[in-house]
């Protein structure tokens, strides 16, 4: 084994950012938050590049064990961190890409209350997400996992005052649980099957196991998993928590919402990609919920008037590109697409948020517009990232998208079609945006001004990365294996994917920069179905309808005026009323009356007694 | 000719009737002083039980300590306080009297039946049979193995001197 | 008839009559002072039986024992009886229904 690489002090730095933001934040000035919260960041970032050239070329993965933390008969789960070639990537991600938001967002926050607070939880997040990344056993993974869904929440419902951050934080939180119990109830079932969590092992162990035809034992696994991951990394049905989300300050948008949280997901399942190998029926339904879930979300994504709400639906939707390339084996084109996504995503995002800083708070589109000349950094930026996402050769996302609809051409030809025509969704409403915000007239009242350099630096290279990312990490993500299927000739599929987006921009082009009002019209003449589409296809309103209100209604009439008020509230008052009743008769005994002590002595020495003759009487 | 009965026999029964008939006297007394004299008997008549049972020693220190010294301190304290005989009590003893006794009798019962059951051949008592009761064999006990239980005592009776005298002595305002 | 020869086990029965007997006094007796006797009373009881098994097992360590209640004893009649004296100066009672303070 290679010597040790104190692989603790990647997560351990951020925690003592967050720990010395979150006490002691509030007396430092803005300027000594910013450098701690930065330079943990930077520090980690440092380690993480130091260990990975230390490290060479990671054949074999590089394991360090702290301590064992739970040792309960033959389960043994200790702290231990792993790196490997999965782990590097994600690493590389992770601190670089938080690095570079976190520098964002002392330039976005400068105005903001909690100005500490918020850098404590983004360290915190910081920290919990590199124990994830680290982990090397499903619970430590869990512990990360957890503590990346606590950061989320406390971001999300950053801004105390506004009732719907809060709201949104809770959802968010909820939501996340359901797959939470998912990924607990997997971890069961792994516990149950090898005795173990640690992936060494597990993965060892099920290695041996052969392909399930039928569900069995590693297709429950893989789909629990796949539950989690599905909370996680919002996918259907449990994506909606996402795009409420985005009432949280936009830095925690770009980089717990696009970058790198929600594709902790997608990191687990390609974790686990021993087990989902051996269950084929779990990476059919891995396959279908990401296109149902791409489709879906493109589809909303086109119709929303919220900027943010645009790329959060963007998101939901790349991320289920990432699971359509898993549902085809493809897992190193879908950690590429991970990470390719995490440069675009972030740089829309952020973009997004130099807008809204530009126009003070303002985040609808249709009071935008002609922005190009007014914050031309910004614009270039979003571009080079505008171009990525939709798939125009040779920026990064179009690299990653090829390949991912390559390796789903490989599983299932209908569904490579739904993905192409998918891919010019995205292309369109990613334009759309683009020629809202930045072409055209001016339409709002407040004056733009361009952002300051804390912000458009990290645009800036997060924008340079979607350009020419792709070519810097495929060999790095491709080392993961296995590998890409290169039989055939996949030029003329590449081209097809490639002239889906180049057809989506043109039409979005032709509808919103040409021929103003034909949107308008389009909408009527769809009438309903735009309406439907507008409304988010009134998913939240039939949970509400379905899960919320019954629950609620449930909670209500039967377990609070029921079950707390008659049963619990009935058995503890009664309780007390029969213990006092029984005080009333039992004080006379205790009348501090020294005689009536001695008789109670007596008595009992005299029932012992008879139970003991009674007991060695029938002993003999 | 009728046998002579054995004088252990006739010794313990005489003695054990005269224990419980003091005792029954202790406790159906109405003047303490009278319940203190009862209490010598039984002390009294214990003394010479021991000394059948071989322990000499003890029935003196019986005598000395406990019907000598120790009864007379109670008796001093009767005269101090001039306790004279139990009042008429307005709080009736029903639970004593009526729980408190029967499950006295039970208890008495059974001791007396498991005692009976479990040492069915225990060793006949004859007087003189059993010798190590004397002064030497106990005091060569009491300085070699229990030598420290000796001393603890030693100890407790100095904090029971201690206690008494700050517990009767007059507060001075 | 009467046996020829006393057991061991005939002066264990005396000692829980004596012990009894102390325990119903303590019980019905409402003098302090008598109530104390009976309880001297109940350690002599125990002391015979101390020294009955004594003789059983024709061993001295059961009249040591005597020894030390007899040592306990004392020390217990001194403080008691200081005790005794103290509530007769607080109260000028010596029932023991009018001694109830373990109520509070």
């Amino acid at each position: 084994m290679t010597e040790s690489q104190s692989l603790w002090l990647i997560p351990i730095l951020p925690l003592i950012g967050a720990a010395i933001n979150g006490l002691l934040g509030r007396r430092l000035p803005k300027a000594a938050v910013s450098a701690i919260a930065i330079l943990t960041v930077l520090g980690s970032f440092l380690w993480v590049i130091k260990t990975i050239s230390a490290l060479g070329d990671l054949a074999a993965p590089h394991s360090e064990h702290y301590f064992t933390w739970i040792q309960s008969g033959t389960l043994d789960i200790g702290v231990d961190f792993m790196i490997d070639r999965l782990t590097r990537v994600m690493l590389l991600i992770v601190t670089g890409v938080g690095l570079l938001i976190h520098i964002y967002a002392t330039g976005y926050m400068d105005h903001e209350e909690g100005f500490a607070r918020f850098f404590s939880y983004l360290n915190l997040f910081m920290f919990f997400m590199l124990t994830l990344v680290l982990a090397k056993n499903f619970l430590l993974v869990f512990v990360g996992w957890e503590g990346v869904g606590l950061a989320s929440y406390l971001l999300i419902g950053f801004y105390l005052k506004e009732k719907f951050a809060g709201d949104a934080g809770k959802k968010a939180f909820i939501v996340n649980r359901i797959g939470d119990f998912g990924f607990s109830l997997a971890m069961f079932l792994i516990v149950l099957t090898f005795g173990s969590l640690d992936f060494t092992k597990v993965f060892a162990a099920a290695a041996k196991m052969p392909v399930e035809a039928h569900a069995g034992i590693l297709t429950a696994i893989a789909l629990l998993i796949f539950v989690g991951a599905c909370g996680k990394s919002a996918q259907m049905p449990l994506y909606v928590w996402l795009p409420d989300a985005m009432a949280g300050p936009t830095p925690v948008s770009a980089l717990i919402h696009a970058a790198t949280m929600v594709t902790a997901g997608v990191y687990i399942v390609a974790r686990a990609s021993v087990i989902f190998d051996r269950a084929p029926l779990a990476l059919d339904v891995v396959s279908y919920i990401g296109l149902l879930t791409a489709v879906v979300a493109a589809t909303i994504g086109m119709t929303q008037y919220d900027i943010k709400k645009v790329f959060a639906y963007s998101t939901v939707s790349q991320l289920g590109f990432m699971f359509m390339a898993c549902g085809a084996k493809a897992y190193s084109s879908g950690i590429f697409h991970v990470a390719t996504h995490a440069f675009f995503k972030a740089v829309l995002f952020l973009g997004a948020g130099s807008v809204i800083h530009a126009l003070h708070g303002e985040q609808d589109m249709r009071n935008m517009g002609g922005l190009r000349s007014k914050t031309p950094q910004t614009f270039i930026t979003l571009c080079l990232a505008w171009l990525a996402i939709s798939g125009v050769p040779p920026f990064s996302g179009a690299m990653s998208k090829d390949e991912i609809l390559i390796a789903v051409h490989g599983k299932s030809e209908w569904m490579f079609w739904v993905g192409v025509v998918t891919a010019g969704l995205t292309a369109f409403y990613v334009s759309r945006a683009m020629f809202m915000t930045f072409f055209g007239e001016y339409r709002g009242k407040a004056h733009p001004h361009e952002s300051p350099f804390s912000m458009t630096g990290p645009l800036w290279v997060l924008g340079l990365l979607s350009a020419v990312g792709g070519y810097l990490v495929r060999d790095l993500v491709h080392s993961i294996g296995p590998e890409v299927a290169e039989h055939g000739d996949h030029s003329s599929l590449g081209f097809i994917v490639v002239a889906a987006g180049l057809i989506g921009i043109a039409l979005a082009a032709f509808v919103y920069l040409f021929s103003r009002g034909l949107s308008q019209s389009f909408a009527k003449a769809l009438g309903p179905v735009y309406h439907l589409v507008y409304d988010k296809y009134r998913v939240d309103e039939f949970y509400d309808a379905v899960i919320v209100r019954p629950i609620q209604a449930g909670s209500t009439w039967v377990l609070w005026r029921g079950v707390d008020h008659y049963l619990v509230d009935g058995l503890v008052q009664g309780i007390g009323n029969t213990i006092g009743n029984v005080g009333v008769v039992l004080r006379r005994a205790q009348g501090g009356h020294i005689p009536s002590y001695a008789t109670w002595i007596a008595v009992g020495a005299a029932a012992a007694l008879v139970g003991f003759q009674i007991l060695s009487g029938g002993a003999r | 000719m009728i046998p002579l009965p054995n004088l252990d026999v006739i010794a313990f029964l005489v003695l054990a009737t005269f224990a419980v008939l003091c005792g029954l006297s202790v406790i159906l007394q109405k003047h303490a002083v009278a319940s203190a004299l009862s209490l010598v008997g039984v002390m009294g008549a214990l003394a010479v039980l021991y000394l059948m049972l071989g322990a000499e020693f003890l029935a003196a220190v019986q005598m000395i300590v406990y019907a000598g010294a120790i009864m007379v301190l109670f008796v001093f304290v009767i005269m101090l306080l001039n306790a004279g005989s139990e009042q008429k009590s307005n709080r009736p003893r029903y639970f004593a009297y009526f729980a408190g006794i029967p499950a006295l009798l039970v208890f008495l019962g059974l001791i007396a039946n498991f005692i009976l059951r479990e040492l069915p051949n225990s060793a006949s008592v004859q007087f003189g049979a059993f010798t190590q009761g004397g002064p030497a064999p106990v005091g060569r006990l009491l300085f070699t193995k229990y030598l420290l239980p000796f001393e603890v005592t030693s100890l407790l009776v100095l904090i029971a001197i201690i206690g008494a005298m700050v517990l009767a002595k007059k507060e001075i305002d | 008839m009467l046996p020829n020869a006393v057991p061991v086990s005939w002066y264990l029965v005396l000692s829980a009559i004596l012990f009894s007997l102390g325990v119903a006094g303590f019980l019905i007796r409402r003098n302090i002072i008598t109530v104390f006797m009976c309880i001297e009373l109940m350690l002599n009881a125990v002391n015979l039986s101390f020294v009955a098994f004594s003789y059983e097992l024709k061993k001295i360590d059961g009249q040591l024992f005597t020894f030390f209640v007899m040592v306990v004893a004392a020390a217990e009649a001194a403080v008691g009886l200081a005790i005794i004296l103290t509530i007769f100066r607080h109260r000028m009672s010596l029932e023991i229904d009018d001694v109830s303070s373990l109520k509070n």
